[in-house]
């Protein structure tokens, strides 16, 4: 059984904050197409198109019948544990911090052989369910755990080190005007969140929903205005040391294209949310989360950006809002690359049509915000990066992943159906 | 896979001849250059010969980067017509030698220098780890970089589960290799192990202690092969080569490594050799882990496999027991030098053969069988080999 999580004490700034350090993170190209389907959560091998034996470590080459068409899919999660180890030495400085290190060799039901993290609470030759997630450094790795839930089984100090959740940790919503944001207040307050700053602009306007989202356990309502770089700043120097996850779930939406518009005035408030908002807030928290992401049991871990799948390729319905969301996720995809080596996730959560004002004509299926707000806690406790919400978004990004080309000609072409 | 010797001829007429061990240091400063260039002067100064004479040359080194075999003949002024450059680690020993071998029996050397050597920087052991092969780096190092004993301690736990054996059967193995060691002046262990200090030792990687591990250095071996009309000519005591074989990849489909190619191979080995398990006087495995001594014994047919608990309670493996094994102390007692360690077991079992063995001399020696075994590759060793040699004094 897993010891429970104790909340950690509050830290002594006498104290050096521990430097970040990593696990091996060089891959074969091959291989990252393994850490892309772990960052989705989804546990990829390859499989030959010609035979059907599926192989790993990854190759470049079916050993059984030599066809080189060996595609990425979704394998049985099953396996047997057949032989484990608990290393106490290690020649990198990441693992060497965390001895002793518990691995094993498993059988999958899918066929190969791995090597993988091992979960406390497997028992020696046990059953396992395998998970495929990215590690401190990015990577993807594979980790075996219990075939069957354990008492505080989430809590096992290395699955801890894939996931990012909230529990004890303290969290920063950037606007709680909305549904969306106060849901996702109470998300975290029930995944056991000790602090939830939530960002209000303009606190003297009232919203609906403030004195609930007020009584939420834990929550502190904080000026916070991502138009205003003062007001990100001043916000960050005071409570940006505390920021172990950052969600922003401000959004500038409308409905309209270009020739629709007069001027740029409204893609320009857009841009100033979605996209220099975003900007603003990685210079203002972006540096001290970086650096906290070793820093004990509530280190930074996670900064989430929620877009709409639009983001990935033009709606023309949305056509000047799909822009500004572009932008974002463009500006997401740097900062993974600046987050990169600092063991904190960048989580980006593609939604379809919200179930809110400025989408209110759009016909079902949609998305409520509790359930966003739901989604991005389920991927914050199982450390996955890479979220597609809604059938609308799987839809969206099935075909993205089929061909982008032929996704945009989809997207673009004469249709019935709605007009802004 | 067909078994039995198939049309092989033999190695008449080959011999092996001029071992030489360069004293290890845990660690070095200087490259694995200069480690080869002891080597290649040690066996100049053995036999005689100088740059002019050898025209053929084998290398294994793992540190030699950037160079490799062409960039050493310019530095050590050969000229040779056949050239080898052999990456299989602890099994470079015995490939060295049949490739070698092969070339002088067909004439295409005459005088081949076969050579392993590497450097030992503080930090080069990480390094190489890091880098050492690309199913290891996707698949093995990302979980917890525990190198090789994270692999064998997975591979030991199998094994012992499977088969009975216990730890004080491996540390049987571990206290008789410190006890030849003794004797053996190029040892960097120096001092006496007990049972008791393997039973009580430092947990590495359960089941794996402190005493199953080798300790990387620096350090070169050498031998050189030729016909043996050359070598009685030279009066340089000599050895023959009676039978070898290689193999890649053995066993790809068992899900935990518990034998090694040398279970494919072992009736044509024999078959070739001429002789059988009960002449060998003495066993040179490639030890780094006792329990890949143990599969060595097994899969070459000096016990049944998982007999070895029973083999090992039952003879003693000092240079004078019932069954002489790694009579220098092995990589366990010496050290690991890289690719040297491949070599090192051949090198002592010619060294017992022609007589230059020191207080740790096994009596009468004439039959010796050297054992290789390397390169580990995400969750196991792939190359393995063996050779049967056979000493011939004058």
């Amino acid at each position: 059984m897993t010891d429970p999580l104790k909340r950690p004490p509050k830290k002594d700034p006498q104290k050096r904050t521990l430097v970040p350090t990593l696990p091996p993170f060089a891959r074969s190209r091959k291989a990252i197409a393994f850490t892309a389907a772990a960052a989705e959560g989804r546990l990829a091998l390859q499989v030959c198109a010609g035979c059907g034996h599926v192989t790993y470590p990854p190759r470049e080459i079916c050993p059984k019948c030599w066809s080189m068409e060996l595609d990425w899919r979704d394998v049985a999660d099953g396996g047997q544990l057949l032989t484990e180890t608990l290393l106490r030495t290690s020649v990198n400085t990441y693992f060497r911090e965390r001895m002793p290190w518990r691995i094993g060799t498993i059988k999958l039901d899918a066929g190969p052989t791995v090597l993988a993290h091992l979960h406390g609470d497997v028992p020696e030759h046990g059953r396992v369910r395998m998970i495929a997630r990215t590690d401190k450094s990015g990577q993807g790795v594979l980790m075996a755990l219990p075939d069957e839930e354990t008492p505080n089984m989430a809590d096992d100090r290395q699955l801890r080190t894939l996931t990012c959740d909230p529990k004890y940790r303290r969290a920063l919503v950037t606007d709680g005007r909305t549904e969306l944001g106060q849901c996702m207040a109470q998300a975290l307050a029930d995944a056991g969140a000790t602090r939830i700053f939530v960002g209000i602009a303009e606190e003297w306007r009232p919203y609906p929903g403030s004195d609930e989202l007020a009584a939420v356990p834990g929550v502190e309502i904080m000026p916070l205005d991502v138009t205003d770089t003062i007001s990100v700043n001043e916000l960050a120097a005071e409570m940006g040391d505390k920021a172990d996850i950052l969600i922003n779930t401000a959004e500038y939406v409308r409905p309209g294209s270009t020739m629709e518009r007069h001027g740029v005035t409204l893609a320009r408030d857009e841009m100033e949310v979605n996209y220099f908002g975003l900007m603003r807030l990685i210079q203002a928290f972006g540096p001290g989360m970086r650096a906290r992401g070793a820093d004990g049991d509530n280190s930074a871990c996670a900064w989430v950006n929620l877009m709409s799948v639009y983001a990935l390729s033009n709606w023309p319905v949305y056509g000047t809002t799909s822009a500004s969301q572009a932008a974002a996720l463009s500006l997401s995809q740097c900062l993974r690359g600046e987050f990169a080596g600092s063991g904190v996730k960048v989580v980006n959560v593609l939604f379809g049509p919200l179930e809110e004002s400025w989408r209110q004509p759009l016909p079902p299926p949609k998305v409520t915000p509790a359930r966003l707000a739901d989604t991005v806690v389920h991927a914050l406790k199982e450390g996955i990066e890479t979220v597609t919400l809604g059938p609308v978004a799987e839809d969206v990004v099935r075909r993205y992943k089929e061909d982008p080309f032929v996704l945009e000609r989809e997207l673009t072409q004469l249709q019935q159906g709605l007009r802004p | 896979m067909a078994k039995g010797t198939r049309n092989r001829s033999g190695y008449d007429g080959v011999v092996v001849a001029a071992p030489v061990s360069v004293p290890y240091e845990r660690y070095s400063p200087e490259p694995a250059h200069w480690w080869l260039a002891r080597a290649i002067s040690a066996l100049g100064a053995k036999s005689g010969l100088t740059p002019a004479d050898v025209d053929g040359l084998c290398v294994s080194s793992f540190t030699l980067f950037p160079d490799t075999g062409p960039a050493l003949t310019q530095h050590f002024g050969l000229t040779p017509r056949w050239l080898d450059h052999v990456p299989t680690g602890g099994a470079s020993g015995v490939i060295a030698l049949r490739r070698a071998a092969r070339a002088v029996q067909a004439g295409d050397a005459s005088i081949v220098a076969c050579m392993a050597g590497d450097t030992n920087h503080v930090d080069s052991f990480r390094a190489m780890l890091t880098t050492f092969s690309r199913f290891s780096q996707d698949a093995a190092y990302p979980y917890g970089s525990g190198g090789p004993n994270g692999s064998f301690s997975l591979m030991t736990s199998n094994y012992m589960n499977a088969y009975g054996i216990e730890r004080e059967d491996f540390g049987k193995l571990c206290v008789a290799q410190r006890d030849n060691a003794l004797c053996f002046p190029h040892a960097l262990m120096k001092t006496k192990l007990t049972l008791e200090q393997y039973m009580d030792a430092r947990l590495i990687a359960d089941p794996i202690v402190l005493y199953d591990c080798v300790m990387p250095c620096a350090g070169a071996e050498g031998y050189l092969v030729m016909r043996e009309e050359l070598a009685s000519s030279r009066k340089l005591p000599y050895a023959r080569i009676l039978s070898t074989i290689e193999r890649h990849n053995g066993f790809p489909d068992d899900p935990v490594q518990f034998r090694g190619g040398w279970a494919l191979d072992k009736d044509e080995f024999w078959g070739l050799s001429g002789i059988t398990p009960d002449e060998v006087d003495l066993l040179q495995t490639y030890d780094d882990y006792p329990v890949i001594s143990v599969m060595q014994m097994e899969d070459l047919g000096f016990c049944d496999k998982g007999a070895a608990r029973d083999f090992i309670r039952a003879n003693t493996f000092t240079y004078d027991g019932t069954f002489p094994h790694n009579t220098s102390g092995g990589q366990l007692s010496v050290g690991q030098a890289g690719a040297a360690g491949g070599f090192l077991g051949m090198v002592e079992a010619i060294r017992q053969l022609v007589g230059e063995a020191g207080d740790n001399a096994v009596p009468d020696a004439r039959y010796a069988v050297v054992s290789g075994f390397g390169i580990i590759n995400f969750d196991r060793g792939l190359c393995s080999g063996a050779a049967a040699l056979e000493g011939v004094r004058t």
